[in-house]
């Protein structure tokens, strides 16, 4: 039975930037595109676990603020070394000025 | 004919990422790496904290894994000294007497630790490899009294680790403050405090008499309990290999800023070499950084498969003591005035302006990665020679991000 959580308002993020959203245990990072688009990925980078909302985002891609690993944060994927694993993503909608993720929990 | 053959010297960092970088620039003919170690390469900068902190006795942080180098058809000899560079013949020379001929030669030895040169100093441990650490580790158990020499990076990093475990620390540094190479007065300041408010008592301005079986004397009559010693006085680049056959050495191996050296079939990157540096003024730089390692292994490795890439990183590196993040990104001592950026309570980016309002490094202290957001974005408007408003970078709510696209 997966639900989704809402995570915060729209204008909670800048564009071309990211949020750290904790929830039962879990951490993730909530990003709004450049283009104006909401994404979520798994809250810790896949190299030394450090909170990618420390990170930097530069268009579609987030950097990780320990060792500059970088992903795609629209579909995870790691864009070489340090980083070799990609993330994991959650679907993510926006309804009434809210952002709301789905993290198949 | 053989087939045209890429041979790394070197097995850290540098030498790893080049390894991998030849297959990603499709190159499809043999890469031979060569370590005068016997594990694969793995990560150095855990060896100074995690590898000392942690409960569990620490296993190495692998960077390629012998699993990687088959997939990608690394040949990997380890435990092996080269001994001789046969340039006319661009043949390599092992210790076991094995001749590795190449096409393109990349030298990636490393720096060493500098030996500390007292009577008695044959006491002091050592840090370079994970043995190395594991020993020092074995070593640091509640209540020891450690006296480490040198208050640099590694010095300092050791004494936090020490402190976790319940060590009584002193460190004993000759200049008259920590950290005088590189980093501003100010932030040292913060990390001495950190470091006296976990006990560490760190002497500057002191210099050794001698070292006696379970203390240090100093010249001053200073006596300083030692059950542990461990020297961190800085590393010196390894270059005897490349010195002895004949390639230009200045401070390192002496590299074109395409990190070629002074044969054009041979590179040289990491600690060991030293290159000019095109954004500052093509001066000339020997960089100990776990980034520079890697940045500069992408690109020698195009240029030794035919690429004409100039190397132009800002000079980056971080250290970690405590719950506290340094991280100093470009040239600060270029710069002739600072500008202050205090982006939370507890955090100090120092912004280095030179006379004409470029900037030309930042420096920064927080906890955690609170600083990196922002010392990154000044470090790639370092890199694009950007001449900021002092306003704007003083301002904490100013977002730098929007200096980049300007």
């Amino acid at each position: 039975m997966s639900q989704w959580i809402e995570v915060c308002a729209t204008d909670d993020i800048d564009d071309e930037d990211v949020m750290r959203f904790d929830h039962r245990g879990q951490t993730f990072a909530i990003y709004h595109s450049p283009d104006n688009k909401f994404y979520a990925t798994d809250g810790l980078c896949t190299h030394e676990k450090v909170h990618l909302a420390d990170g930097l985002v530069m268009d579609n891609i987030i950097e990780c603020p320990k060792h500059n690993g970088r992903f795609d944060y629209r579909n995870g994927v790691a864009k070489g070394a340090p980083v070799c694993v990609n993330l994991k993503t959650y679907p993510v909608k926006v309804e009434a000025g809210k952002v709301l993720i789905n993290t198949g929990a | 004919m053989t087939e045209a053959s890429m041979v790394i010297v070197g097995g850290g960092k540098a030498g790893a990422r080049a390894a991998v970088a030849f297959r990603e620039n499709a190159w499809k003919g043999p890469v031979t790496l060569i370590s005068d170690e016997t594990l694969a390469p793995y990560d150095r900068p855990p060896l100074s904290k995690a590898a000392i902190t942690d409960d569990a006795e620490p296993q190495p942080t692998y960077l390629l894994d012998e699993g990687m180098m088959a997939s990608l058809e690394v040949n990997f000899l380890r435990g092996a000294a080269a001994t001789a560079i046969y340039r006319e013949a661009k043949t390599l020379a092992l210790a076991d007497g094995k001749r590795i001929p190449y096409d393109r030669l990349l030298i990636a030895t490393g720096a060493e630790p500098r030996q500390l040169l007292l009577a008695g100093s044959e006491r002091a441990l050592l840090l370079r490899d994970i043995a190395d650490a594991v020993r020092i580790r074995n070593e640091f158990s509640e209540g020891r009294n450690i006296a480490i020499i040198g208050g640099g990076f590694i010095g300092l990093e050791l004494a936090s680790s020490a402190a976790k475990r319940g060590c009584r620390v002193t460190v004993i540094e000759a200049q008259p403050r920590i950290l005088m190479r590189g980093v501003p007065a100010e932030i040292a300041t913060r990390i001495a405090a950190r470091h006296a408010e976990a006990g560490v008592t760190i002497l500057v301005g002191a210099s050794i008499a001698h070292i006696g079986p379970d203390k240090i004397v100093l010249s001053d009559g200073r006596e300083i309990a030692a059950d542990i010693i461990i020297a961190g006085i800085g590393a010196a680049p390894r270059f005897k290999l490349a010195e002895q056959s004949g390639l230009a050495i200045e401070n390192g191996i002496a590299c074109n800023t395409y990190l070629q050296t002074s044969d054009p079939h041979v590179f040289a990157i990491g600690d060991c070499c030293s290159f000019p540096h095109p954004i500052f003024g093509n001066e000339r730089l020997r960089l100990e950084a776990w980034r520079n390692a890697s940045d500069q292994a992408i690109v020698a490795v195009e240029n030794m498969l035919g690429g004409q890439r100039q190397y132009e990183a800002v000079p980056w590196f971080w250290s970690d003591q405590y719950e506290l993040n340094l991280q100093i990104a470009g040239l600060p001592h270029l710069g002739a005035s600072v500008v202050k950026r205090v982006p939370k309570d507890d955090a100090l980016i120092l912004c280095h302006v030179s006379a004409e309002g470029r900037l030309m490094g930042a420096s920064g202290i927080g906890q955690g990665n609170s600083i990196a957001r922002d010392v990154r974005l000044l470090e790639m408007l370092i890199g694009k020679k950007a001449t900021p408003d002092a306003a704007q970078l003083a301002d904490p709510s100013f977002p730098l991000k929007s200096l980049l696209k300007s």
